[in-house]
């Protein structure tokens, strides 16, 4: 670990402009991940400027639905009532994801901005162009069991870490995000970035903008939403495949179909053609099936990997029955 | 404690499921690990290593290392201590010949390249971050399969490592049933969660060193060794380990660097190994691929076995991983072959992990009687009965104490065996498939020479001392329960002092031998100490029981009193300040004699497992265990059982997760951290029983204790990929067994 100084911020004005004077100044909130990457070396912070003094750790009700602060804690987020009737794909992703440990000190604007667990990105002695662009991705060709089958690019494959970000893509999530021009909100599909040829670049947050709230639309299709986590074991272990699932079905039709999928993609990964498949159609297994096999469309392996193709097609399907409540 | 009538000397403690004498020091943090040694303002180093697995250094960079504030020193092989070669003898036990910073070469990624001396823990790993070594480096060898060189030891470790008897190879061709299969199983590290720690001081020309080892005086002759230093110029002091497994049990290179940087500086140096580095930097297990040929009658009584294992080593060291070891002996089978090879590769030294040569063995073989019971039609707890053997096979010889049938009843029995239908895919729960599956431990007992000290203070206080370990397991106490059984004293008064190579001898924590070796020493010791305290009480005068005769005398309560009038009683500390010289003083010994001529000494036990599987999401977990064991004499009932809850949690994690996995091209280890190694979590680890078919094995020791520490692994993995057939019908010989592996094989039903 390099040295770095720290300052705890009073207001997110203070913070921004901390940021702003510096460009290796970085926010930390839990810490659970910046902290890793910084006794791994991987980032090399200046300073350290610690937001969790900020107001930003409510989750309340609005008109719409929920607002979650950027600083709630995942454990809170996952305990709170209203979001585990109304959104259980979120409580459920968050409950499986790391450890009691780490709920308890991980915020939900910091699991978004989570690094990957690519182990070539994580050793700096080796070749990643996230990491140091330029110098190649040892993984493409290398252990790459754990990597992307969808998204990816020649530059980058890993995948994104987060069983939160899956369920927040399946129930809509609107990221609001300050910034030198004021407050702007971003979906959460357009939050992530793929790497294409600057894997570097994760997200469309620039320097200093700050992750202030995400707020989750109310919606039927999100009151009847399910995570499906498929891993090497039962706890604390990330995501091989994970499936989040929300559907409306009503009169035996489906309304509304969200299917986001997680471990398979550089970015949270939203299954479009299997949500098109659903979409107006009976509520049958055939359908379910039919959807499973499109989420999969355009799946490509590594080698090491080609069996998440195969998972992610079951793990669909039974992610599906669930939630259309034929299993 | 009603074995007091029966033995009046003791009061019966052996055995006795007491609590861990250590616990309390442990869970408020009093007990000193090796980098907690109470050592004054020691220097920091932080090692780093070569990043290339095949080459040379051709250029160190200090610069931005030493620039650091805090940096005092860079130890390379520019200014590193001169020391020998440490070619591996019992007498100087080091992994690798090649000394570290000795040198430009590189042998293996991983290997110790420099290492940054800093005032703080922090100053070191920011100067070891900016450290630049370039390298040339060529392509290295790293996969065992058309390795260059591949070597057939005749030995290891004094056992035939190429046993053969009979004709097995016609043997097999004859056989009506014959099984041909090759099982795999792949690198796996220890993994303790105390990661190996040295604290190095010299002292007027002494070497002290707090490290921690489960092998005090191997440590200390290894490091004598490479400074040139009489023996006695060298302590090792470890009194607690937070696990070893065998990756602290043979000589690794830290210690000396740890010393070497204390010498430079001429300040105490403290080193502790990153997780990162524990994947390197104490050895690991061997890759072994096993090919193995059954050849049996109909009825699955076994006529040949032939078991070729190929396993790996480096360059620079030899380890042996004898996963045949097992098969020359566990049946009753005429004709054996079994040959060893090791792969040379640009790799670290593997080395010994828990239950070497019987956990990957026994899961080959394991699953291989499971195929023969298959192809034979026979329940496979028949086939294992079937092929019991009475005898040792492979030297002749009578076992001392076997009840290994015991154990396959017992066990058969607890786990509702007799319901089991025989065909796979035949039990199911919900919407998941239920297996059951059975496999053999077995591990050899072990013995080496030791010896104890027991003093009785003028105080009333019994020290117990002895230069052997305590790795987690229990060794405070059941040494402590031993000699209270012997003096009459409670276990949790008496002061056990080990980890310390002043101590007297005692072995490695190594083989299971520590509580056959050391046990004995210290009753052996405790009786020495409590003959003389009989001796000063039945003469002195002032003595109540003095005039009476040794056999007219108990011990009570700390001390001794007279048979007939238990009112005529005296505390040990009275007898010591009667005898005037301080203290009761004795040293005991043990040693095997001549008994391994005449019988053959080996721990059994039987693995029962139970998995659920999901099949469309290819989701495996053990939902039962029982493993039923004959181990001679339990010594704890509470320490014992956790010993093998633990062994039985290692298999689960070898045969569902646990892999190390070296980048093909380069050979960096890819999974070094606890994300990407993965061990179980509790949520995988659902019933686990243990039962103890205890017999004393009394023609082994005095105490009939055969050790415990390995034989837990040993046939789990076997048994959990039985009972994966059972469940699924399909085989998986190749560990562990992850989700792609289980789609792969239902792919190709």
């Amino acid at each position: 670990m390099n040295a770095f100084r720290y300052a705890q911020a009073r207001d997110a004005a203070s913070a921004m402009a901390a940021l702003a004077a510096d460009p290796r100044a970085r926010y930390i909130a839990g810490g659970t991940n910046v902290v890793d990457l910084m006794k791994e070396g991987v980032e090399r912070p200046s300073l350290l400027v610690d937001i969790t003094q900020l107001p930003l750790r409510g989750i309340d009700r609005t008109a719409t639905g929920v607002r979650v602060g950027a600083l709630a804690l995942m454990s809170d987020v996952a305990d709170h009532p209203a979001i585990a009737r109304d959104y259980p794909v979120v409580a459920q992703a968050l409950l499986a994801s790391a450890s009691p440990q780490l709920r308890n000190m991980a915020t939900i604007g910091g699991n978004l901005m989570q690094r990957t667990r690519c182990a070539y990105f994580r050793d700096v002695s080796q070749h990643c162009n996230k990491r140091a662009p330029g110098t190649g991705c040892a993984a493409i060709s290398g252990v790459n069991r754990r990597h992307a089958v969808v998204g990816g690019s020649e530059q980058c494959i890993c995948t994104h870490a987060s069983d939160l970000a899956v369920a927040l893509l399946s129930v809509d999530a609107i990221v609001h995000v300050r910034g030198r021009a004021g407050e702007r909100t971003v979906p959460l599909e357009r939050f992530h970035v793929l790497p294409g040829s600057t894997p570097q670049r994760e997200t469309v947050l620039e320097h200093g903008d700050l992750i202030t709230a995400v707020e989750l639309p109310a919606s039927a299709a999100a009151r009847n939403s399910y995570y499906l986590k498929v891993r090497d074991r039962a706890s604390y272990e990330f995501a091989l495949v994970s499936v989040a699932a929300a559907l409306n079905v009503a009169g035996g039709r489906i309304r509304a179909a969200r299917v986001a999928l997680g471990g398979v993609a550089p970015t949270p990964w939203r299954a479009h053609a299997a949500e098109a498949a659903l979409l107006g159609r009976p509520a049958t297994g055939g359908t379910f099936a039919a959807a499973a096999e499109a989420a999969t469309r355009g799946m490509k392996g590594y080698g090491q990997n080609d069996f998440k193709i195969v998972l992610v097609r079951r793990a669909v399907n039974r992610a599906l029955q669930h939630v259309g409540a034929i299993a | 404690m009603s074995a007091t009538a029966e033995r009046p000397a003791t009061r019966g403690f052996v055995g006795l499921p007491i609590d861990r004498v250590d616990g309390h020091a442990k869970v408020t943090g009093a007990a000193r690990y090796a980098a907690d040694a109470p050592i004054a303002a020691p220097l920091h180093a932080t090692i780093v290593q070569a990043t290339i697995a095949c080459g040379r250094i051709i250029a160190i960079d200090e610069r931005a290392t030493r620039a650091v504030e805090g940096v005092v020193d860079v130890l390379t092989y520019h200014n590193a201590t001169r020391i020998p070669a440490l070619p591996f003898d019992f007498t100087a036990p080091s992994s690798e010949e090649l000394a570290p910073l000795q040198s430009d070469e590189i042998k293996y990624d991983g290997q110790h390249v420099a290492a940054v001396i800093a005032e703080t823990f922090e100053a070191a790993r920011a100067g070891a971050a900016l450290l630049r070594v370039e390298y040339e480096s060529r392509a290295p060898e790293l996969s065992p399969g058309g390795a260059r060189t591949v070597e057939q030891p005749e030995q290891w470790f004094g056992s035939d490592a190429q046993p053969r008897r009979g004709d097995p190879e016609r043997a097999f061709e004859a056989a009506g049933v014959r099984i041909d299969q090759t099982y795999t199983t792949p690198i796996e590290n220890h993994n303790p969660l105390e990661p190996s720690a040295t604290v190095a001081e010299w002292r007027d020309g002494e070497l002290i060193v707090h490290d921690s080892t489960q092998w005090v005086r191997g440590t200390r002759a290894v490091l004598a060794k490479s400074f040139g230093l009489d023996e006695e110029k060298v302590r090792v002091i470890a009194p607690y380990l937070g696990g070893g497994f065998g990756c602290k049990g043979f000589f690794w290179p830290h210690p000396l660097i740890a010393a070497m940087a204390a010498k430079l500086t001429n300040r105490p140096v403290k080193l502790v190994l990153t997780r990162e580095q524990m994947f390197t930097s104490c050895g690991y297990r061997s890759e072994t691929r096993q090919r193995l040929r059954l050849g049996a009658t109909r009825d699955g009584r076994l006529q040949a076995i032939l078991h070729d294992v190929l396993g790996t080593s480096s360059r620079v060291g030899t380890f042996v991983e004898t996963a045949g070891g097992v098969t020359a002996m566990l049946f009753d089978v005429p004709n054996i072959a079994v040959t060893h090879s090791i792969a040379r590769l640009d790799v670290p030294t593997p080395t010994a992990m828990r239950a070497p040569g019987e956990a990957p063995g026994s899961f080959a073989l394991g699953c291989a009687l499971d195929e023969l019971a298959s192809a034979c039609g026979i329940d496979p707890l028949d086939v294992l009965r079937r092929n019991h053997a009475a005898v040792d096979p492979s030297s002749g010889l009578p076992f001392s104490s076997k009840h290994l049938l015991a154990c396959y009843e017992r066990g058969a029995e607890a786990f509702g065996w007799s319901t089991r239908p025989q065909a796979p895919r035949a039990m199911r729960d919900g919407g998941e498939l239920v297996g059951w599956g059975v496999a053999t431990a077995t591990y050899p007992a072990l013995r080496s020479p030791a010896q104890a000290r027991v003093v009785l203070g003028a105080d009333g206080s019994v020290d117990v001392a002895s230069a052997t370990h305590d790795l987690g397991t229990g060794m405070y106490t059941i040494l402590a329960q031993i000699a209270a059984d012997e003096l009459g004293v409670d276990p949790r008064a008496i002061r056990v002092r080990i980890g310390d190579s002043s101590f007297p001898i005692a072995p490695v924590a190594g083989g299971s031998m520590s509580s056959a070796s050391v046990g004995p020493a210290v009753q052996d010791a405790a009786r020495r100490a409590y003959r003389e305290a009989i001796a000063i009480a039945t003469s002195a005068g002032g003595s109540p029981l003095h005039g009476l005769g040794e056999d007219e005398i108990e011990a009570c309560d700390g001390g001794l009193r007279s048979k007939r009038e238990p009112s005529r009683a005296i505390a040990y500390g009275e007898i010591v300040r009667l005898g005037g010289s301080g203290a009761i003083e004795a040293l005991g010994s043990a040693a095997p004699g001549d008994e391994g001529e005449r019988l053959s000494f080996h721990s059994f036990g039987a693995q029962f497992v139970e998995v659920r599987y999901d099949e469309e999401l290819a989701r495996l977990r053990v939902s039962r265990a029982l493993g039923v064991f004959d181990c001679g004499r339990i010594l704890n009932a509470k320490t014992a059982r956790s010993q093998m809850i633990g062994g039985i949690v290692w298999g689960i994690g070898m045969a569902l997760m646990e892999e190390t996995v070296r980048d093909p091209r380069a050979g960096a280890v890819v999974t070094n951290n606890f994300a990407d190694y993965h061990v179980p979590v509790n949520a995988d680890i659902a019933a686990i029983d243990v039962l103890f078919v205890e017999e004393p094995d009394l023609a082994f020791n005095p105490l009939g204790v055969r050790g415990i520490g390995e034989i837990g692994i040993t046939g789990v993995a076997a048994a959990i990929a039985n009972a994966v057939y059972h469940a699924t019908g399909v085989r998986l010989r190749d560990l562990p067994i992850v989700p792609e592996k289980l789609l792969a094989a239902q792919a190709a039903v």
